[in-house]
């Protein structure tokens, strides 16, 4: 027990100290997840806005896979990456393998359905409300998607919110595609789990403590943009 | 009190030109198996305001959606002076919903995104927008959430909002049934005003005393036909049809 208090006060010691190792870890995870986001953000407004108004033979099947795939195993998105990219791939060319793009990618790949989804669901209850007004207005059916996901911003910041949620938290795609590599594919998720193998509890503790409270910032601004959207009567 | 013959501050004075005769031939439409418009045949070919009145499920609110071209009728044709509905003829129409349909913008934002659809400029759209707030009295509420407006408000707003794309035609379904007086007479004054500058407002209401201060002429509907269409005044004074003389007695017509 006094092992691990002794640890905890560590930990916190290389919070409040800024440790450079823990900061490098902390900026690259951040920086990973939130550039997969932003791509899976724009894919999932497009591909969401897109099933909920344009009519395709298919459109159900692509919708329930969507869905099916928001609960995509991190391990599996990373394999699948894995295999695009390793050297007899399809992509190996690249020579993406181990770099911090392969983990963007394979965090794409994972958030992508996540942000489609809910998306789709947001466009889809808007245009039950919205649809005979916007085609009495005279709205293409592009000119429509574009008014659902306005309309739907304050459903979409949560679908963001949650795909980064997802990404900064997972561990299984980027120690596939990045391979946990000191200075270069380094994450939060990937450290701690290094850390805590190699018995380094205390580093592993402050690396938990900093994801935790980045998972509490998430949840807490859900809950702030849900109220908002509540009061301005835009939910 | 608002008197309906001074003309309206924030209204534009081009005059409206429908394209008259409405001819509805033969029309059917079903939905689910049911056969909601059956073998509906009827002209309107009055510049006035046309009332459509009936019990509910007499197949009015669809019969407005068919003549706007929101769906399509299972059999039969309309005319719009002879032409059939397409995508020029859908610009120059405008509907107002029973329940009013609001984006989650604000007032503003509402009327200028309609005008956006409508291929109006984006440096033009702001002198509309506050013609359409003066004419519905909601000038002070530009900025304000569309949907935090009390209802009378919200569907002031549809109106005007329909109003601003400067139809020529205009649709209304029930569009006072869930409003108070004050509302209602403010909404009776936007469409007296709008008949005066030549829009052809067709408005299907079950206020007998609405239909009374509005209609020119009425159609009553009744299990999807046309039973009876004619001038306000004979309707009211003579009506031909059972259903409708039971309707307007304020019998239940089943």
């Amino acid at each position: 027990m006094t092992d691990f208090i002794d640890a905890f006060r560590t930990a916190l010691g290389l919070i409040v100290g800024l440790n450079p190792d823990l900061v490098e870890i902390l900026i690259l995870s951040i920086k990973v997840s939130l550039t997969a986001v932003a791509i899976a953000s724009l894919l999932g407004f497009a591909i969401g806005g897109a099933l909920a108004v344009y009519r395709f033979p298919g459109r159900g099947a692509v919708s329930a896979v969507l869905s099916a795939l928001m609960g995509l195993p991190p391990v599996v998105a990373g394999l699948i990456v894995y295999l695009l990219l390793s050297n007899v791939g399809p992509l190996g060319v690249l020579q993406l393998l181990y770099t911090p793009t392969a983990m963007i990618i394979a965090q794409v790949i994972l958030v992508t359905p996540i942000i489609g989804a809910l998306t789709r669901q947001a466009c889809q209850d808007l245009l039950e409300e919205y649809d005979e007004q916007l085609r009495s207005l005279g709205a293409s059916s592009s000119a429509i998607v574009v008014t659902l996901l306005w309309d739907g911003r304050y459903r979409l910041i949560t679908a963001v919110l949650a795909g980064f949620g997802r990404a900064i938290a997972e561990v299984g795609a980027v120690m596939i595609v990045g391979g946990n590599i000191d200075h270069v594919t380094r994450t939060m998720t990937t450290a701690i789990a290094l850390e805590t193998s190699k018995g380094n509890i205390a580093l592993a503790l402050a690396l938990g403590i900093v994801l935790l409270t980045i998972a509490l910032a998430v949840n807490a601004s859900l809950i702030w943009v849900q109220r908002l959207a509540n009061r301005l009567a835009y939910a | 009190m608002l008197d309906p013959t001074t003309p309206l501050e924030g209204v534009s004075d081009r005059l409206a030109s429908p394209p008259l005769p409405v001819e509805l031939i033969g029309l059917y439409y079903e939905t689910g198996g049911k056969r909601v418009i059956n073998d509906l045949n009827a002209t309107i070919d009055t510049r006035r305001i046309t009332v459509i009145m009936g019990p509910n499920g007499a197949g009015k609110s669809i019969l407005l959606r068919l003549m706007h071209g929101l769906i399509a009728p299972t059999k039969g044709e309309i005319l719009w002076a002879g032409r059939r509905m397409d995508r020029a003829m859908a610009y120059r129409q405008a509907m107002v919903f029973q329940r009013p349909v609001l984006l989650r913008r604000s007032v503003a934002a509402n009327v200028s995104h309609a005008l956006g659809l409508h291929g109006i400029e984006r440096g033009k759209r702001a002198i509309c927008v506050d013609e359409a707030l003066k004419l519905a009295g909601l000038e002070d509420h530009a900025s304000t959430p569309a949907r935090v407006l009390s209802g009378g408000e919200q569907q002031r707003l549809c109106l005007a909002r329909a109003l601003s794309l400067d139809p020529d035609v205009l649709f209304l379904d029930e569009p006072t049934s869930s409003l108070d007086p004050a509302s209602t007479l403010a909404i009776e004054r936007l469409l007296l005003d709008a008949q005066r500058r030549g829009i052809k407002v067709i408005l299907v209401t079950h206020d007998v005393g609405q239909a009374r201060r509005l209609a020119h002429d009425v159609m009553f509907l009744h299990h999807g036909r046309v039973i009876e269409h004619q001038d306000a005044e004979n309707f009211f004074e003579d009506t031909h049809s059972e259903g409708a003389r039971a309707f307007l007695s304020g019998g239940l017509v089943l």
